[in-house]
């Protein structure tokens, strides 16, 4: 049980990969998801001067590569003086591309909900305000859930880009391992299993909330 | 003293339709007035319009002396800001035809929202009083139900408690038992009925002319975006005096 020695022997650099690739990934789904919520909510209610801007960002950054973002974000925000570390580069281009996705899936919930539903509570005298929060939003986030959950883990898989950049996250650690001890097959095979366990983890989480809101 | 709702002269348009076009009509407090007339004759976007879910493009509607929805600035009609539509909506209760429920809530929950959020009550005494006019619509057993856990009949009593419990001066209902089973109509229609009967303002948009008969003290026929011809429901429907109503009876069995 040669690998698992080895394993064991890096396990502090294989921890130090993981963490920074979960801090990362939760940035940036955290982040993407409060931007994604107000890009879905303009581009559903907005006028259409407002739309206009973040219907372009939407489909912009979702026609593109999430790698070129990732460039973009570390090379082209130096050149215009804004200096960003590595890792904060990926997050910032991470969080871009969650946001859209985002964007897109909080549109079509809240546009799927029945014009009804805001009839009978402006009819009761809720403001638009209270509207969203306590009719709209609650149902949208029901619909929004299981598609979040794969923008989610989508994510976690494309923080491994932040590794052509220089941020040692889980899988250019894994790289910088096997460069030492050349065990490619085994340790890209643990990398592997661990972003699954990661993504699997996420997808758990998320049903179970999904079951708790599956009420009535 | 004057009617508790007055329309003088409403006009809507969805683009180059004209859905009203000069409605006139008084409701003193404590009538029941039901409203008729075919599908596009613009009895539904009337009730809307006195709601303000629809905006109107002239005309005045005044409820207990209140105009509502538009002010006059200097000689510009201008749309009043959001939260005074709000208020001005909560005088107005209204019921759909398709109940409108808020699905990610309990009966007494759908009851309560307005209650707490609009009237401002603390939720000890919000679902006190969600759960005394439940009981009122014959649901007090199903006050933790989810509509989806309801029938169309019990959805509809609960969406009717929803809009009384926030004490309206006028109760709208819109065609509330067309999307009902035949056989689930009757408890809606006998909920309406004893509100009527303890003296709540309504306008009632229906095709159950029995029911508009039984219930109203007064029906109003709309045809083309005006009020063709008003009554008293004996006299109205036996007498018939323009011809547009004459076919629209003849059509519907009573």
């Amino acid at each position: 049980m040669e690998i698992l020695q080895e394993v064991w022997s890096v396990r502090l650099d294989l921890l130090q990969g993981l963490w920074l690739t979960v801090l990362i990934s939760l940035s940036a789904i955290m982040l993407g998801t409060l931007l994604g919520t107000a890009v879905g909510i303009v581009l559903t209610y907005g006028s259409w001067l407002m739309r206009l801007p973040a219907r372009i960002y939407a489909d912009f950054v979702r026609g593109t590569p999430v790698l070129v973002l990732i460039l973009a974000a570390f090379y082209i925000l130096a050149v215009v003086g804004i200096d960003l570390t590595a890792v904060q580069a990926g997050i910032f281009a991470l969080t871009l591309f969650c946001g859209s996705h985002v964007g897109e899936i909080v549109r079509g919930a809240l546009q799927a909900i029945p014009r009804g539903q805001t009839d009978a509570a402006k009819s009761i005298g809720l403001t638009f305000g209270q509207t969203f929060v306590h009719v709209l939003l609650p149902q949208a986030i029901r619909q929004i859930l299981p598609t979040w959950i794969t923008a989610a883990t989508e994510i976690v898989k494309a923080s491994t880009l932040l590794s052509v950049i220089g941020v040692s996250e889980l899988l250019l650690t894994t790289q910088e391992i096997i460069s030492r001890n050349f065990m490619n097959l085994e340790f890209y095979l643990v990398a592997g299993i661990i972003y699954f366990f990661i993504d699997f983890g996420i997808e758990r989480i998320g049903k179970a909330v999904d079951r708790r809101m599956r009420v009535g | 003293m004057s009617a508790l709702l007055e329309v003088r002269d409403l006009h809507k348009r969805f683009g180059d339709v004209t859905v009203l076009d000069g409605v006139d009509l008084d409701v003193e407090a404590r009538e029941v007035v039901a409203i008729i007339g075919s599908s596009g004759s613009g009895k539904t976007t009337f009730l809307r319009c006195i709601n303000l879910l629809e905006e109107f493009d002239a005309g005045e509607v005044r409820i207990d002396g209140e105009a509502i929805g538009y002010r006059m600035r200097g000689d510009r009609r201008v749309r009043e800001p959001e939260r005074v539509i709000a208020r001005q909506r909560a005088m107005t209760g209204m019921a759909f035809q398709h109940f409108n429920l808020f699905p990610h809530l309990t009966a007494a929950r759908n009851v309560m929202l307005g209650l707490t959020k609009v009237r401002g009550m603390h939720k000890a005494e919000a679902r006190a009083e969600a759960e005394k006019w439940l009981a009122r619509v014959g649901l007090a057993d199903r006050c933790d139900s989810y509509p989806s856990q309801l029938s169309g009949g019990q959805q509809q009593r609960v969406a009717i408690a929803r809009a009384i419990a926030m004490n309206p001066k006028l109760m709208l209902f819109d065609e509330v038992t067309s999307a009902l089973d035949p056989e689930l109509v009757a408890e809606v229609l006998a909920t309406i009925k004893d509100l009527a009967d303890e003296g709540m303002t309504m306008l009632i948009v229906t095709h159950e002319m029995r029911f508009a008969r039984d219930v109203a003290d007064r029906i109003v026929f709309m045809n083309e975006g005006r009020v063709a011809e008003q009554g008293p429901p004996a006299e109205l429907l036996a007498n018939p005096k323009t011809q547009r109503l004459q076919e629209f009876l003849q059509g519907t069995a009573l």
